[in-house]
């Protein structure tokens, strides 16, 4: 049988890994990619206590489908940015963003 | 809708022209425009003040008029003024005027600061509300930084940045004072004459309260005044602004200054003002002395004349401090006799300075023979300075000083003793500089080719001048017009000169 | 009995000047100078006509009443009692000054036609000389001590235009400020004075007894109570006349104060006669006579140091004009001299005495009539030495001797002025001295033989001059090169006006001068005691007959070799006793190596560094924290977390 327990074990270590990969990466895409695993996490808890708490319901698939949608404009517009970064400064390491500061 | 308004109209309207106007010659006529109609009001404004008070009007403040500006706060739009006002929008008028005319080259943008700057100090001078004038204090404030910073000479930066955080820093303490003031004296109105005479809800600011905030009102507008040792900006800031900028600064907003102190921190804060007056006496006297022993060694033109102002400014505040008739009395002739001649100076200086390129006293040489119009404005603003009679310095000290002699007590008398001092001193380090620049022989090539003043240099000049002889052989009305106004005052206060005394 | 017109004196110089001062710049030399001139010559004319109008006019209680025709308030000073008035007040010493200062300025107007003929700023000079005739003639008729003090400085500032009217050359330069700053100090003394005065009196008129006849128009003012101040403290009153003294010894140049005047010789000759010889460096001597009422009775004591400190100063400079080898030098410390008789004459006045005894008080009437007459007579020698230093184009002695020959009606003015300065009958020098003789002995024997012997000294160096410029050695070949000859009549006839002067008013004024001036306004008639007289003509006749022995000759072996025999003393006389040394010490090396530069440096490293401080230490505070404010998104994401944590845990426990 496949608990609650494994599914929230599953989320904490995506959520981690995410904070990890966002907090020690320099490079901007792997930044994103850590956000879109903390997203991940946070969607696949909504699922998962849907089905656990209120199994007739559906309010936590369409929460996550509305996340995910959402991370994927999000992803478009990062990228984009993060293109533009690129292009100016031929690198997207984090610590090479400093033009703006005094 | 009150006539006052109109000094701070018709800046505005200045402004506006002047953002619409191209080319140099549109800017000058806005400029030479607007300044006429700001002199030519202020002395209407005082003929129909001497006219009213010969009338029998003896209302405390003349052409009041009031409007509601922010309610919660009871702050309003409130302009009234009395004898003390109209002397310094008469002085302000001409400063400004003249201030025109001596800026005749510079740039659009550098007028538009310049009238919202004069826009300031017309409306401090107009308001009777304590937040107005505060308003327009900072009004005044701003544009020097960029007035200075930008079109300034030498270090130019270090200095418009300096000036306006000490100016800044006072504007804090003031802005508690005056709130302190305002909640003090209930919350219910920022009208200076409600709460000096607790009428529209005002009452009496108990005595523990106005000893806190007599001292943090008066450093707040001292600053401004060249209050030993708040006084540190006044060199730096004067000898780096550009000509105009100088004179209106000296002319006009140190005056800015003194006005507060007397209007605001004394007016408003009798009881502490007799009690602590003796620790600002003391710092204004040795500011007095200070300042003008200092200017003995100064080498650079500016310089010394900003440390001889310092001198002047603190026998303003000095005398302010006597609490009598006529040292206050002599206080505001003070300030509208050294606003004249300071900014006759000033202009002398930077004229000078825009063709020798050089403020060294010990480079100039024999100007005398090479410019001899102005070198003689330049002997001229300097005999003022040392008090020559038939030119106001004279009138106005010799008022502070028998105003300050007439304290019974030696403390005062000591006092203004060691501040006589100071003409002897002025004597010194003006004939120096007169003897060092304009006497001799011109050897320099680059000096010797120097043209004399312009046209519109020359009226400057000899509006300056036409002012402060007038002030020097006609005191007598000047005089009346200002003694009406401040013996009220000192009536209120109640003067109790033993008081203060700590060495009784 | 309308003195109305009395304020055309004032404002017709006052008018000249403005004018003169704005469009002299395009008029020509001689018609600015003939404006000037013109101008005096009224004011000259109204000055005598007042004066008979005022001598003439009936006594009344046997004294020429004080009038005031003119006095408003120009400055109020909102106290009771006390204003700032200008106006007009004849008595009969400010009438006298009214004669002096006219009769001296306008020959000094004549006079520098010539001597500044062809100067550049000759419109200048003439203004200036207006604006001084106007600001001493305003001093001396003068109804309160305040409108002096204002006149007082005006006259300041005029000698220091005038000293300094060369401006190009350093010398006058220097002169014209350090007589300007050291009068001005002495001023000082002079201001603290009067506003002691005011305060504790409650008036600045000079209206002491209340008894001054306010005529037309004048607005009547309130004399002095000194009860009230007398009440305050015993020492008031004195403290207040002294300090005023210390302004008037600055002006008349009395010890330790004099240092400017022989500097102020830098200036145009005319103006060193005119200012100062004749009529400003008396002006201390005019206050002290005209507060002299309350000097007699108030302050009897302080008198003495008034009286000590003159004949101090009449000694000192006496011994250095011995010295002296620059001949305006000479006459300048003669000057001082002399003026210290007449402080002299002031201050002996006998103070045991009843102040209402003319005869106790005879010093007052002896100093007004020593400044009468020593105005004429210097102002001669003054211009005698302008007219030789036109020709000869130098101060120093050396290039003249024999100028006899050239210059024969200078030489004849001189020889007549230095006798009057002697104190030889029949010159007018000899009446004016002796009364100050025996008042001098009537205070003390001591006092009266020193000031006999300052008188012999007097007759001494003044015949070494005389002798060094028109006989002694002759320098020959400069006297070739240059061609002295006399000069030309605008400066020779107010010489001879002069001189004629000197000549007629020891004999015309014996009786009468004493009967118009006198402490109490009472007639007093001088008869000369010819016992004093007698011994002091002895002793000048002696002086001069040692002065002609050693320096008339062509060659001075006796001069030389005293020279030689007493070295320092020469040398110390010569540099005037250093004590123009001292001053440039206190000055530059205390006051300003050790005041002001150390307070500029205060205030640039202290004061301003304070406040420079604060703003780099914000600035330094902000670059400490702003480490925090890294811009590093991790960084803000993992304090985030910690945070984050922290709350969980806190929500847990």
């Amino acid at each position: 049988m496949i608990t609650i327990h494994y599914f929230l074990i599953l989320s904490v270590l995506m959520l981690f890994i995410g904070i990890y990969g966002f907090l020690t990466r320099r490079n901007t895409l792997a930044i994103l990619i850590s956000i879109e695993l903390m997203l991940n996490a946070a969607d696949l808890n909504f699922a998962a206590f849907n089905r656990l708490l209120f199994p007739e319901g559906q309010e936590g698939y369409f929460f996550s489908l509305f996340s995910i949608a959402i991370s994927a404009a999000e992803t478009a517009i990062a990228i984009a940015v993060m293109i533009n970064i690129y292009r100016n400064i031929k690198n997207n390491f984090v610590e090479h963003l400093d033009k703006m500061k005094w | 809708m009150n006539f006052l308004s109109l000094f701070v109209l018709i800046p505005l309207m200045m402004l506006f022209a002047l953002w619409l106007a191209k080319g140099q010659k549109q800017i000058r006529a806005v400029m030479v425009v607007g300044s006429s109609a700001l002199l030519a009001l202020s002395i209407l404004l005082t003929l129909k003040f001497l006219a009213d008070r010969a009338g029998g009007n003896s209302a405390e403040m003349l052409y009041q008029a009031s409007f509601t500006w922010f309610e919660p706060l009871h702050i309003r739009y409130s302009v009234g003024v009395d004898g003390i006002s109209v002397a310094m929008l008469l002085l302000s008028g001409v400063i400004v005027f003249t201030g025109t005319f001596v800026s005749w080259d510079m740039c659009k943008e550098y007028f538009l600061w310049f009238t919202l700057l004069s826009m300031g100090v017309f409306g401090f001078f107009i308001s009777v509300d304590m937040f107005m004038m505060f308003m327009f204090y900072e009004i005044a404030l701003i544009p020097m930084y960029l007035l200075i910073g930008v079109w300034g000479t030498g270090p130019k930066e270090y200095a418009a940045m300096k000036l306006t955080l000490m100016l800044m820093g006072a504007s804090a303490f003031l802005m508690m004072g005056i709130f302190g003031i305002y909640y003090g004296a209930g919350g219910q109105t920022m009208n200076i004459l409600d709460i000096a005479h607790h009428t529209g809800g005002a009452h009496v600011i108990e005595f523990s309260k106005q000893c806190i905030w007599f001292p943090i009102t008066f450093i707040g507008f001292g600053v401004l005044g060249a209050l030993f040792p708040f006084h540190t900006w006044s060199p730096d800031g004067h000898s780096s602004a550009p000509t105009a900028v100088s004179m209106l600064h000296a002319g006009v907003l140190m005056k800015l200054g003194g006005y507060g102190c007397f209007r605001i921190a004394i007016f408003l804060l009798p009881e502490a003002a007799n009690e602590l007056s003796w620790i600002f006496l003391i710092l204004a006297g040795t500011g007095v002395v200070y300042g003008a022993l200092s200017a003995c060694v100064q080498t650079d033109l500016k310089y010394l004349n900003a440390y001889s102002s310092v001198s002047h400014c603190g026998m303003v505040l000095f005398a302010i401090l006597m609490l009598t008739t006529t040292a206050s009395t002599g206080a505001v002739l003070q300030m509208l006799s050294h606003g004249l001649m300071t900014a006759l100076f000033f202009a002398a200086i930077g004229m000078i300075y825009h063709r020798a390129h050089t403020r060294d006293i010990r480079q100039l040489n024999g100007l005398m023979t090479v410019i001899p119009f102005l070198s003689v404005a330049f002997a001229i603003a300097g005999l003022a300075n040392l008090g020559l009679p038939g030119l106001s310095g004279f009138v106005a000290e010799m008022t502070i000083f028998v105003g300050s002699f007439q304290n019974a007590d030696t403390f005062h008398r000591v006092l203004t003793i060691a501040a006589t001092t100071s003409i002897v001193v002025a004597a010194v380090y003006i004939l120096r500089m007169v003897g060092k620049i304009l006497y001799g022989k011109c050897t320099d090539p680059v000096q010797l080719k120097m043209h004399d003043a312009r046209w519109e240099e020359r009226l400057a000049i000899i509006v300056l001048i036409a002012c402060i002889a007038g002030i020097g052989l006609t005191p007598t009305w000047l005089s009346h017009m200002i003694e009406g106004s401040v013996a009220p005052m000192m009536n209120h206060i109640g003067h109790v000169a033993s008081q203060c005394n700590p060495f009784l | 009995m309308d003195y109305s017109y009395t304020v055309l004196i004032l404002l017709l110089p006052f008018l000249s000047f403005l004018f003169l001062g704005l469009v002299g710049k395009w008029l020509s030399h001689r018609t600015s100078g003939l404006i000037g001139t013109l101008t005096l010559g009224v004011v000259a004319i109204l000055s005598y006509y007042t004066a008979f109008q005022y001598f003439t006019a009936d006594r009344v209680d046997g004294v020429f009443q004080t009038l005031v025709p003119i006095n408003f308030t120009w400055l109020p000073f909102y106290n009771e009692g006390l204003h700032f008035d200008l106006g007009i007040m004849l008595d009969p010493i400010s009438v006298m000054m009214l004669i002096v200062i006219s009769t001296v300025s306008l020959m000094v107007h004549i006079y520098s036609f010539g001597y500044m003929h062809g100067e550049k700023g000759f419109q200048r000079y003439y203004s200036f000389l207006s604006l001084f005739t106007m600001s001493m003639l305003g001093l001396v008729v003068a109804t309160n001590i305040f409108q002096m003090y204002m006149f007082w400085e005006l006259v300041g500032v005029c000698s220091y235009l005038l000293i300094g009217f060369y401006y190009t050359q350093k010398p006058a330069i220097a002169a014209s400020k350090k007589a300007f700053i050291v009068t001005r100090f002495a001023d000082l003394g002079f201001l603290i004075g009067i506003l002691i005065y005011g305060y504790y009196t409650k008036s600045f008129s000079f209206d002491f007894a209340n008894t001054a006849v306010y005529l037309n128009g004048a607005q009547p003012t309130v004399g002095p109570d000194f009860a009230k101040a007398i009440a305050g403290a015993g020492f008031i009153l004195p403290t207040a006349l002294f300090l005023m003294f210390i302004g008037g010894a600055g002006k008349s140049a009395m010890f330790p104060l004099h240092i400017w005047l022989p500097d102020a010789m830098e200036g145009p000759t005319p103006v060193s006669a005119l200012i100062h010889a004749a009529t400003m460096v008396v002006a201390g001597v005019f206050q002290v006579a005209r507060m002299f009422p309350l000097w007699i009775q108030y302050a009897p004591n302080t008198l003495h140091y008034v009286a000590w400190i003159g004949a101090f100063t009449a000694f000192y400079a006496a011994a250095v004009a011995c010295a002296q080898s620059d001949i305006k030098r000479v006459l300048a410390f003669s000057t001082i001299s002399q003026i210290a008789f007449m402080m002299v004459a002031l201050g002996v006045c006998l103070p045991e005495g009843d102040f209402t005894n003319n005869h106790e008080s005879l010093g007052y009437m002896a100093s007004m009539y020593h400044l009468f007459t020593h105005a004429m007579f210097k102002a001669t020698l003054f211009m005698c030495a302008g007219c030789i230093i036109h020709m000869v184009h130098s101060n120093e002695m050396q290039y003249m001797g024999g100028m006899h020959k050239y210059m024969p009606i200078t030489h004849i003015t001189f020889l007549i002025a230095c006798l009057a300065i002697s104190g030889i009958p029949p010159f007018s020098g000899f009446f004016s001295k002796d009364e100050i003789l025996v008042a001098a002995f009537q205070y003390s024997a001591t006092m009266g033989w020193i000031m006999t012997g300052i008188a012999a000294m007097t007759a001494f160096y003044m015949f070494r001059v005389y002798y060094g410029i028109f006989w002694g050695t002759e320098n020959v070949e400069y006297h070739r090169e240059h061609q002295p000859h006399e000069c030309p009549a605008t400066m020779t006839v107010p010489l001879i006006i002069l001189t004629l002067i000197t000549c007629t008013i020891g004999w015309i004024l014996p009786g009468t001068f004493g009967s118009y001036v006198s402490a109490t306004g009472e007639a007093y008639h001088i008869s000369l005691d010819w016992s004093v007289a007698g011994t002091s003509v002895g002793i000048a006749l002696i002086s001069i007959g040692l002065a002609t022995w050693i320096y008339s000759g062509a060659r001075q072996p006796i001069a030389e070799k005293l020279k030689a025999t007493f070295p320092h003393l020469h040398k110390w006389a010569y540099h005037r006793f250093y004590i123009d040394e001292v001053y440039q010490f206190v000055t530059h090396r205390i006051i300003f190596a050790h005041i002001s530069r150390p307070i500029a440096w205060f205030d640039r490293n202290v004061i301003d560094g304070f406040f420079d401080f604060l703003a780099w230490g914000t600035n330094a505070t902000s670059q400490g924290i702003r480490a925090l404010q890294s811009g590093r998104v991790q960084q803000y994401a993992f304090v985030f977390l910690l945070g984050v944590i922290a709350l969980i845990l806190m929500l847990i426990f």
